[in-house]
């Protein structure tokens, strides 16, 4: 035990001795390139634009820190849409690998070998060409559904009591998508839809044979034995691996910079190639995608206590 | 007949999916396959014969065009030979290391064999080979360069973590936890652009480390948290009387981790370090953001020519190909390696996600 202890405060003397020697280095290497440092710089102007702004007023002539949270709204809007529809892909899919449709099986099975198989980035370049260099201009757009239009300015959709209309060189009224916003949704969703399809598949799959029967044969009908008897033993199963898909997508969502969408991310990289503070504009990302993830994993937590077993040890 | 009525329209819904499929089958099918293949073009001087068939056919002369480029970067043209060997020798390294009779201790001095031959091929330097600073490497050979020494190193620092992580020492413990937490929480490209611009400002002036292997820094440290979590789901699969019968046999720490835990929980943990070897080899594209020329970064980077843009959908479908041959014959591999019975007659472990 006492070696235990000797070795411990050997560690910590390590990595303090580390830490001082990066800190020093730092300090002196922030001096002579003449780097502020603390996060002053956040009450400055940015004096960049930003493409989508979302429901925040912003120009040019706002803060840093409004900027930035431009960018963490961009982040919760794609991460918040992306997660619903891929809930709901995912779990389609997820069903369609059991269904008794051998096509529908087949269909599925490969959908999820190819979109796993692919690095999301990859996804992302693909839609993202798609949409802005094979999508038509705004004046010969795509019309699939009365007042949804597709071009390569972006998806627009009416809404109750507004539709888009073609005016100039673009559609005014109704909804848009830009395309940066469009491409990362469609790849977020589908890449993630794949594996949350193998969870849910793996979920159903972990109720028994005997469960099913069972409920039948106290008279349940197909939809009663799945929503009463199914249904609830699976989620145990599916919820916390399906918390841990939504929060890779959330993270999956900073790969937004390389397709230029306005997320924190991207955000945060202007902002520290402007002002030079890296340290500060990397400890932001850091500290957001960090409290995200904890809270998460507190809600998560929080849910597996409640649907547990009672009795049972987990 | 038989089976069609009962795998196709065993009831109206069934019916009417077999249905709904095979009309789409139809209607995108037929135009997919004369996009690709029928109206392509496959060979062309410039950009001008596919930009007369206004996207009705696939451009596919792009690649035929820019493959060098896209394999190799931007390493000299007339020596594209030596990564091109490199990348033989990679990936037959990794063949020879997925069968299980080679899983032996000499194994390890192949390895250090190979990587020795790759590094000569590609830097250069000697035996008569012009030296190749590594600032021109690119294409594939990055790309699969990354990913190797990336588990490779990253793969020891793992087992580490994951041992820290269950060990007694309330310190060390900690330490590990908050390691592995941290890395898991921030996305990789936070970590990329910690290395890439924040790195330089922890070492003394006058001290610096190129961009290649400050990525692959990030790349390894990414990685080993990851990859720990795996080795300590094998470590928790062992059953608790193998730690009792080791500790009553009066073997001491480092004896009883290597000789009787690890083997045991790392044979346990293959498929699923397979899983996130896939998951890491995707990752590696991220290095692009970062300016760093693997194989999507060349595939981009050739489509700002100006003679040839527009062609993006045939460039990244080529790319989609490349990894995915890469990742099916991993994922392939990783589930032959589940259905088939652990050696050292413990029971399988249940799969990890």
């Amino acid at each position: 035990m006492k070696r235990g202890w000797l070795f411990q405060a050997g560690l910590l003397a390590a990595a303090g001795l580390v830490l001082w020697f990066f800190i020093s280095n730092t300090t002196h290497n922030l001096e002579t390139r003449k780097i502020a440092s603390g996060f002053g710089f956040l009450w400055r102007e940015a004096g960049f634009e930003i493409g989508e702004t979302g429901a925040i007023a912003y120009s040019a002539a706002d803060s840093y820190l409004r900027a930035l949270v431009v960018g963490l709204w961009n982040t919760f809007r794609i991460a918040a849409i992306g997660v619903v529809f891929a809930t709901l892909l995912g779990t389609l899919i997820g069903l369609a690998r059991l269904s008794p449709n051998w096509l529908l099986v087949k269909l599925a099975a490969a959908y999820v070998e190819a979109i796993r198989n692919v690095p999301l980035l990859v996804q992302l370049f693909f839609w993202y060409a798609i949409i802005s260099e094979n999508l038509p201009g705004p004046a010969e757009a795509l019309n699939p559904l009365p007042g949804v239009y597709l071009s390569n300015r972006g998806i627009f959709f009416p809404l109750p009591g507004s539709t888009p209309e073609l005016s100039g060189f673009n559609f005014i009224g109704g909804a848009s998508l830009s395309p940066e916003f469009a491409a990362l949704l469609v790849g977020l969703v589908t890449y993630t839809a794949a594996f949350i399809g193998e969870i849910v598949r793996a979920g159903v799959l972990s109720v028994g044979r005997g469960q099913v029967d069972a409920a039948y044969s106290i008279g349940l009908a197909r939809r009663a034995a799945l929503r009463f008897v199914v249904l609830p033993q699976a989620l145990r199963l599916i919820v916390p691996p399906l918390t841990s898909q939504y929060l890779n997508l959330a993270k999956n969502s900073s790969l937004a910079v390389a397709i230029g969408y306005p997320d924190l991310v991207s955000i945060a990289n202007t902002t520290l190639n402007q002002t030079g503070q890296a340290i500060e504009g990397i400890a932001i990302i850091m500290g957001v995608y960090l409290t995200i993830s904890l809270s998460i994993s507190a809600l998560m937590n929080w849910y597996n206590r409640r649907v547990a077993l009672k009795g049972t040890l987990r | 007949m038989k089976w069609a009525r009962e795998n196709l329209f065993s009831s109206w819904p069934s019916a009417l999916a077999t249905i709904a499929i095979l009309w789409l089958a139809w209607k995108l099918v037929p135009p997919f396959v004369d996009w690709a293949f029928v109206e392509a073009i496959w060979r062309a001087p410039d950009a001008r014969a596919c930009r007369e068939a206004q996207g009705a056919g696939a451009c596919w002369a792009f690649i035929g065009e820019k493959h060098r480029f896209i394999l190799f970067g931007t390493y000299p043209f007339e020596q594209h030979w030596r990564p091109a060997a490199a990348t033989a020798v990679l990936i037959l390294l990794w063949f020879f290391s997925s069968l299980k009779r080679f899983w032996q201790y000499w194994l390890s001095a192949v390895w250090v064999a190979g990587l020795a031959l790759i590094g000569v091929l590609m830097w250069g330097g000697v035996l008569g080979l012009a030296y190749v600073e590594n600032e021109r490497w690119g294409g594939l050979i990055l790309t699969l360069l990354l990913a190797s020494f990336g588990v490779a190193l990253a793969f020891p620092l793992s087992i580490l973590l994951a041992l820290g992580r269950q060990s007694q020492m309330p310190v060390l413990r900690a330490a590990c936890i908050g390691y592995i937490e941290l890395i898991r929480g921030v996305p990789l490209i936070s970590v990329l652009f910690m290395a890439s611009v924040m790195l330089p400002l922890f070492l003394p002036a006058g001290v610096s480390i190129d961009k290649l292997l400050r990525a692959q820094i990030a790349l390894i440290l990414f990685a080993a948290a990851y990859l720990a979590e795996v080795v300590r789901g094998g470590l928790q699969a062992i059953p608790r009387h193998q730690y009792e019968a080791a500790e009553a046999l009066g073997l001491s720490y480092w004896k009883r981790t290597l000789h009787v835990i690890l083997p045991q929980a790392l044979r346990f943990s293959i498929p699923p370090l397979v899983n996130t070897f896939i998951g890491f080899f995707k990752d590696t594209s991220l290095v692009l953001i970062i300016g760093l020329f693997d194989l999507l970064s060349t595939i981009k980077v050739s489509l700002q020519d100006p003679a040839w843009s527009g062609f993006g959908v045939e460039a990244y479908l080529f790319a989609c190909l490349v990894y995915f041959a890469f990742c099916f014959a991993m994922s392939a591999y990783s589930r032959q390696l589940e259905a088939s019975p652990v050696r050292g007659g413990l029971p399988r472990p249940l799969r990890q996600s």
